[in-house]
């Protein structure tokens, strides 16, 4: 058997301005994973451009990607991703460590990020001990806590029941129009993507199909910029 | 990521699969141990080696001859720089006393020795008698005596040698038959009274030959008397190196100096013999550590005398324990090597259990740097940990040989040694070594975890 080339996302042009809430929509296999993972920096494109705040990432080494997806850019995921032999503040304070913050500044950020997903009281309880919202919580806090201005989220709701999915969602939207932070969210949900995206982009086999405003949810001032 | 950040990760990732983790650092602790168990073996045998070596005074010691003597005439000398025979200068107290004030020289002594006549229990016993120096009491031949050293250096005791006590009291041991103990002899002889013939120089004036030069050239010969109290019997000669020349009674160095008894070199040499300052055949001169022979060795050459020292035979004793130190430390690395393949395998093992783990973290934000010093990180801290505990492991091994030996050299009725030592620098040196060992092993999963990719690394469960 031989290789051959799949084209997960091919030909889109997109512009997200800063602080849009984008809802990017399609069936299983649509590409819509894929062009997260090409904005997050977790993959390259074979060609074409990438670019976010002003860098094309796909000129970017694996160091600068790195740097890219530990500054840049909050990530969460439909399984949530935690590392379960870790604590949630240990989870939680893991890109601080990796962006070389002092020890004694960690403790406070993770906390504080914590507080603001409503999870304060959790610290030293272990992923497994946590019900899925509130490890999607912890993963929200993880995503926040290097304080980016854009935050990729991939069926965020996916694993969780409607009532704690919208619990998630409200803080992803409170998010998106306290901090002004740009959200890209893949889902298959079309009504939960109404219900809160500003714009809705639907994706088939790899391609753009359709580009919506969503008039029902209001935009936010801008602050930054995605391409 | 910062330093002590990677420590406390990689300890804790250690912790997490602690089995796996702890039976690979025990792995390297045995390869340790046995590396640091065999080298250290090296390094007591040799100190072993060379105590027993210093303490032979063999290796410390050089001969000093004169030129002059006939002995040496026929003696091929390489230094041609040096005055030829008939004009080197004689052996006598003033060369011997500048030999002693030379650097790094502990004594120099002069090889007093006549054959004479001792009669004990009314019989006459014929045989070499030689003076020894104090410092003798801590030769290694002097080992195992009965009895005790002299009481000073003008005491009129004697240390006699088992054969020749054995003489004294008749008794020889049959060929064959098994020898006589030691005890055995020394009960009937310690403390008794022998006496012994010898014949002093005196110059025609009457006077011993002690004061200023005198204008004579002739001397006559005294027979004396002197009383002398068994002190000692030892087993072993501290002379064996001489051959047929080996004294087998021995007397304080001063007390033989005391006698000006006629040296058999002096009636082979008339201007010896007309001078009134005491002439030696031979001066033995002991240097503080056999490293310094040489030197010892060459000043005084330059001084005309010939030299003979042991230096050739400690330099190939050195050469020997290198070879067999690399050898042993060579064996002792096969097992760490053996180790080092369980590193890998723990550490490969670790990469595909914690695929998902590296995917996340790389998606949060850690670099493949970040990644590869992690999992650099948990190869080092079992290094370190496995090199710590094998250090410890190699020392009790160590001590449990040389309790071990000891046993059976007690059995043996032998003294018991120190066979085995470990010096600080092994330790240290072991510990880095086992860390070396663990982060090379750790290189290729180190880079293999670095380069995954995290959209498949996510992906997989």
């Amino acid at each position: 058997m031989g290789e051959s080339l799949i084209r997960a996302v091919d030909g889109i042009s997109l512009r997200v301005p800063a602080g849009e809430f984008v809802a990017l929509l399609g069936t299983s296999g649509s590409g819509k994973s894929s062009l997260l993972n090409l904005i997050a920096g977790l993959d390259r494109p074979t060609a074409g451009a990438v670019i976010v705040a002003g860098k094309d990432l796909a000129g970017l080494s694996r160091a600068e990607l790195a740097q890219h997806r530990l500054h840049s850019v909050g990530m969460v995921f439909q399984s949530f991703n935690l590392i379960p032999r870790m604590t949630v503040i240990e989870n939680v304070e893991l890109p601080l460590r990796f962006a070389e913050v002092e020890r004694s500044q960690r403790d406070s950020l993770a906390c504080e990020a914590l507080d603001r997903v409503g999870l304060g009281k959790r610290l030293d309880h272990r992923p497994s001990e946590l019900s899925g919202g509130e490890q999607q919580r912890t993963a929200l806090a993880r995503a926040l806590i290097n304080r980016p201005n854009l935050l990729l989220a991939d069926e965020p709701t996916g694993n969780l029941d409607s009532r704690t999915g919208t619990e998630i969602m409200n803080l992803i939207r409170e998010f998106n129009e306290s901090l002004g932070m740009t959200v890209v969210m893949v889902t298959h949900e079309r009504t939960l993507a109404e219900r809160y995206a500003q714009r809705l982009i639907f994706l088939a086999d790899g391609k753009l199909v359709d580009d919506q405003t969503n008039s029902a949810v209001s935009a936010v001032p801008a602050q930054g910029g995605l391409a | 990521m910062k330093a002590y950040d990677l420590a406390e990760l990689a300890v804790r990732n250690l912790r997490e699969s602690i089995l796996r983790n702890s039976l690979t650092t025990v792995g390297i602790s045995v390869g340790v141990a046995s590396l640091v168990a065999m080298l250290s073996l090296g390094i007591g045998l040799q100190q072993l080696a060379t105590r027993r070596l210093v303490k032979s005074g063999l290796f410390d010691t050089v001969v000093v001859t004169s030129r002059r003597d006939l002995r040496n005439f026929n003696r091929n000398d390489d230094d041609n720089s040096a005055p030829s025979p008939a004009e080197s200068p004689a052996l006598d107290e003033p060369a011997r006393v500048k030999i002693a004030q030379m650097p790094n020289v502990v004594e120099a002594y002069p090889d007093l020795r006549f054959i004479t006549s001792f009669t004990f229990d009314s019989k006459p016993h014929l045989t070499m008698v030689a003076g020894i120096p104090a410092s003798y009491k801590t030769n290694d031949a002097f080992e195992g005596m009965q009895g005790g050293f002299f009481s000073s250096d003008m005491a009129p005791e004697v240390i006699l040698q088992k054969s020749f006590a054995a003489e004294l009291l008749g008794k020889t041991a049959k060929p064959g038959s098994d020898e006589i103990a030691l005890a055995e002899i020394a009960k009937p002889l310690l403390g008794k009274e022998m006496t012994m013939r010898y014949s002093e120089r005196v110059d025609a004036s009457g006077s011993a030959p002690d004061g200023a030069p005198g204008d004579t050239s002739t001397y006559s010969i005294q027979s004396h008397e002197l009383q002398l109290r068994i002190v000692g019997i030892t087993d072993l000669d501290p002379d064996s190196m001489r051959g047929s020349a080996r004294a087998r009674v021995l007397l304080p160095l001063n007390l033989m100096a005391s006698l000006h008894a006629i040296q058999p070199t002096a009636l082979r040499d008339t201007t010896q013999a007309a001078s009134r300052v005491p002439t030696y055949s031979t001066v033995s001169v002991r240097v503080k550590n056999p490293t310094q022979i040489q030197s010892v060795e060459d000043a005084i050459k330059k001084m005309g005398f010939n030299t003979f020292s042991m230096l050739d035979a400690t330099r190939s004793l050195r050469k020997f324990f290198a070879i067999v130190d690399v050898f042993l430390g060579v064996f002792g690395s096969l097992a760490l090597a053996v180790a080092s393949i369980g590193i890998v395998n723990t550490l490969v093992m670790a990469i595909l259990e914690r695929r998902r783990e590296i995917g996340i973290m790389k998606a949060i934000g850690a670099s493949d740097v970040d990644v590869k010093k992690l999992f650099f990180a948990e190869a080092g801290v079992m290094g370190l940990m496995g090199g710590v505990l094998g250090v410890a492991l190699g020392w009790t091994l160590g001590r449990v040989i040389n309790v071990g030996t000891n046993i059976y050299l007690k059995q043996q009725s032998m003294a018991p040694e120190q066979i085995w030592f470990v010096p600080w620098w092994l330790v240290g040196s072991a510990i880095v070594f086992a860390i070396v060992v663990s982060l090379l092993s750790g290189l290729y999963p180190a880079s293999r975890a670095a380069r995954l990719d995290p959209v498949q690394a996510l992906r997989y469960e």
